[in-house]
């Protein structure tokens, strides 16, 4: 990854035989640097090339998976500080805190009935995290079994003590939990532990410095499954040690910080707790342990994760066309958009709930919102009128009304006059609809 | 094993800006606040200054609102049918480190109030609080042009922060702010070139004014764009710290307005059960929301939930702590 062709050029036999279908070494080194070609086309590469370019390709941040099945975490694998220079790719996991002192089971059972849905998708916390507070293996090992019973979702173990740990993993380990955490005083036991279940492991250093010392030191006993985790708890630190994780593994390759990190909240306020939470999520966690766990606490941070990790070069739309909302007949109203995704489903959701059977025409705007497409002359007279035209509507329905969004009041003289519909201004918001559709269409 | 910290070299910082006036420069306010100045992105202490906190102001308006969720009523229903009283409220019992009055009675389809109504609005939030004042308009740029004349010349000597301005529609404010010397909000939609271009444009009104702006580089809430906000916001401070001079300036955002017009804040439990209690989800909307344009460089804030508010404080103070290696 980021290696150029010049770069590549350099390990190559340089004999231009032609051998990988390539007509020179330098073409052939060119194709792998864009991603065209796979090295291993090329027969006469040495091993030390092979693996110089190797590691020189491997990604910044591996990626590492936590859990099985459906229920699989991965996470890592980023190469942006800024999500505007690219995007941002795994999605942190929000992982729930269980203490095995509380009430388990109760706790285990709302964790699985946190589930949103929110503008056409569903909303999951996707991790599990239960904690050895009572100091006692066997009852830890209990609080992870009554859980792992509960939910499939990946799960984070937590306990420093290896015996404790060891407990655990008996019962969850083809689970692929996340073992949380190898320390400079029980890594050996810790990683053997991970190693020999085949977990990922959290290390956990006092500080930056400790951590990258630890981090050396596990792999040299063979594990490479890992989780960061500097040992900073204070807002501000954590924030720090996390910037630094992530720019010293894609600015400087600096190998001891090739994984992903975690986070863990502090507050007991739980409101407080998803503040801080949504400040490591921004920056560069991939895991957050949180104890929040009421639905109006996590939909806030969930939304607020859907929205940072979506690719800014291309705005989610959904196809432009006529949507059917119930089974409409040629009496049924009819609202307009756009095809911005957000937008649409947002329309979409309250069409549904006012539960009168619709159409929505969603007019092509290149997939930007209402206003965004009116400043930009997509959402006009014309552009409207021509989806009008164009996707069978009059042949659908026997009046000729059509709903505007609020905030395009303004449209309405002009498109009645282009269009020779009549146009009935919507509220401004979507939130409106429901009432507006029960007033003026029940 | 040292770990050898990295950390960016910057050419330049964001421009400081100082609001409000205290009696010795000519204004009557109790303090002032100064914002801007960092020389590190966000809250990386360790890399450069960050010498003044963003700070939260809570919203007034020149009239009681009829679209606010009720749960509004139980903070402000005893006050907001005077502007003083809501703003002193604000500032004393919730905290606020500086209030925004809105100009909304002003708007033609309202209650059309007249520039001497909004002068009198404004006069009474100076006189109740001694912290520093922002003032906008109603949003509807014939009338706004009416009242920002007014307005600046009552409040002359005070160092208000006054807005909008925007593109196609900034002399008017700008006149105001530079005859009486206030600050203006330069206002863009999430567009960094137009950003440039409208500062570029105040300065040449006057050289004065390239230092007395803040930018509002237009915000979404939580779930309705945010995102574009969140990254144009990164890049104009990246752009400041890399030494672009018209990108220099503090930046403020409207987080409560926007995010108490989603569905998400104002929808009862009742009708999204699957989205839990309102109040609290509303309230963390609006946190969460002030918590991400923290992160991306915000130096002012509005908000309307005195909790969001307190939240927010408290976060920033975390923030706060020095994070050197
Ligand atoms: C994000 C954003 C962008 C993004 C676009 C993202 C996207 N995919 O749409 C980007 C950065 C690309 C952008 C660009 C521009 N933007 Co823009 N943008 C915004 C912002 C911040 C949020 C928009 C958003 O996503 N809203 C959420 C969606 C869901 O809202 P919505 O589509 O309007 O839908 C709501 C309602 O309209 C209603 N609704 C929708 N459909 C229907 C249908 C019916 C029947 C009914 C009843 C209701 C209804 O329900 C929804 C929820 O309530 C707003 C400001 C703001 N805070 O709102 C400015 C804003 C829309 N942009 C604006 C402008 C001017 C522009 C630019 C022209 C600027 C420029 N010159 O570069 C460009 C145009 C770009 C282009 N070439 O297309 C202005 C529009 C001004 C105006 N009144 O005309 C705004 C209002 C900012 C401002 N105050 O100046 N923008
Ligand atoms: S096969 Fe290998 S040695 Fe031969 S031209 Fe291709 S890159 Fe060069």
């Amino acid at each position: 990854m980021g290696l150029t062709g010049l770069e590549i050029y350099k390990h190559l036999p340089k004999t231009n035989c032609k051998d990988c279908g390539s007509p020179t070494c330098l073409a052939f080194a060119m194709a792998l640097a864009s991603g065209k070609a796979s090295l291993d086309a090329c027969p006469h590469v040495t091993d030390e090339a092979k693996e110089a370019l190797d590691s020189a390709s491997a990604p910044p941040i591996k990626l590492v998976k936590v859990g099985t099945g459906d229920h699989v975490v991965e996470l890592g694998e980023e190469t942006e500080i800024f999500r505007h220079d690219k995007r941002f790719f795994h999605p942190t996991g929000v992982a729930v805190l269980i203490s095995d002192t509380e009430d388990v089971a109760a706790k285990a059972e709302a964790f699985e009935g946190l589930e949103f849905h929110r503008v056409g998708m569903d909303f999951v916390t996707d991790m599990v995290a239960v904690q050895c507070d009572s100091g006692d293996a066997a009852k830890f090992k209990e609080a992870v079994e009554t859980v792992a019973g509960k939910t499939e979702k990946a799960m984070v173990l937590i306990t420093e003590d290896p015996a404790a740990m060891e407990a655990a993993l008996e019962v969850v380990a083809d689970r692929k939990p996340l073992v949380c955490a190898a320390t400079a005083d029980n890594f050996e036991k810790m990683t053997e532990l991970a190693k020999g279940k085949e977990c990922p492991l959290v290390v956990r250093g006092k500080d930056i410095n400790e951590t990258a010392e630890l981090v050396g030191k596990v792999e040299g006993l063979g594990h490479k499954d890992l989780v960061l985790d500097s040992g900073a708890r204070e807002t501000s630190k954590v924030l720090a040690d996390l910037t630094q994780f992530r720019r010293l593994a894609v600015k400087k390759k600096f190998r001891p910080f090739g994984y992903p990190a975690i986070a863990f909240t502090t507050k007991e306020d739980p409101r407080e707790e998803v503040v801080q939470a949504g400040v490591y999520m921004s920056k560069y966690a991939d895991v957050v342990v949180l104890k929040a766990c009421e639905k109006q606490q996590l939909l806030p941070l969930l939304s607020w994760r859907l929205n940072l990790y979506t690719d800014p070069q291309k705005p989610i739309a959904v196809e432009a066309k006529l949507y059917d909302v119930g089974e409409p007949t040629d009496d049924s109203p009819v609202y307009l958009t756009t095809n911005f995704s957000l937008t649409y489903f947002i329309v979409e959701g309250e069409v549904e709930s006012s539960r009168i059977p619709s159409r929505i025409l969603s007019v092509d705007t290149g997939g930007v919102s209402v206003l965004t497409a009116y400043a930009d002359n997509k959402f006009s007279a014309e552009t409207i009128t021509e989806a009008i035209k164009g996707c069978g509507l009059e042949d659908k329905v026997k009046h000729r009304k059509v709903v505007i969004p609020g905030h395009v009041a303004v449209l309405k003289g002009a498109l009645e006059e282009e269009s020779g519909w009549e146009v009935i201004v919507g509220p401004r918001e979507a939130s409106g609809i429901t009432k507006f559709a029960k007033d003026n269409f029940a | 094993m040292a770990v050898e910290i990295l950390k960016e070299k910057y050419r330049s910082k964001v421009g400081e800006v100082t609001l409000g006036a205290t009696k010795d420069d000519g204004g009557t306010r109790s303090h002032t606040i100064t914002v801007g100045g960092e020389s590190a992105l966000p809250f990386l202490h360790f890399e450069g200054e960050v010498p003044n906190r963003p700070v939260v102001a809570l919203e007034v308006w020149d009239m009681a609102p009829e679209d606010w969720d009720p749960l509004f009523e139980k903070f402000y229903g005893d006050v907001w049918d005077d502007p003083g009283k809501w703003a002193k409220k604000c500032v004393d019992e919730y905290g606020a480190d500086l209030i925004q009055i809105r100009l909304k009675g002003a708007d033609p389809d309202l209650k059309d109030a007249s520039p001497e109504d909004c002068v009198e609005a404004v006069k009474k939030v100076l006189e109740a609080v001694g912290v520093p004042v922002i003032v906008v308009g109603c949003g509807k740029s014939e009338k706004d042009a009416k009242i920002y004349g007014p307005v600046a010349e009552a409040a002359a000597g005070e160092n208000l922060l006054l807005g909008v301005a925007e593109l196609e529609d900034y002399k008017a404010v700008t006149s105001a702010c530079m005859a009486n010397s206030h600050l203006v909000i330069a206002q863009s939609p999430i567009d960094i070139n137009i950003c440039k271009q409208l500062n570029i444009l105040i300065a040449e009104m006057s050289t004065a004014m390239a230092n007395r702006i803040i930018i509002d580089p237009t915000i979404a809430a939580l779930g309705y764009g945010i995102e574009y906000s969140y990254s144009i916001m990164e890049r104009a401070r990246n752009g400041a710290l890399q030494g672009d001079k018209m990108l220099a300036m503090p930046m403020i955002g409207n987080v409560g307005l926007e995010v108490w017009r989603t569905k998400e804040a104002n929808t009862p439990e009742d009708e999204e059960p699957g989205w839990g209690e309102q109040e609290e989800r509303g309230m963390l909307w609006e946190a969460t929301t002030a918590m991400a344009y923290l992160q991306s460089g915000i130096n002012i804030m509005v908000l309307r939930h005195p909790d969001a508010l307190k939240i927010i404080k408290g976060n920033i103070d975390d923030l706060m702590q020095d994070n050197s290696y």
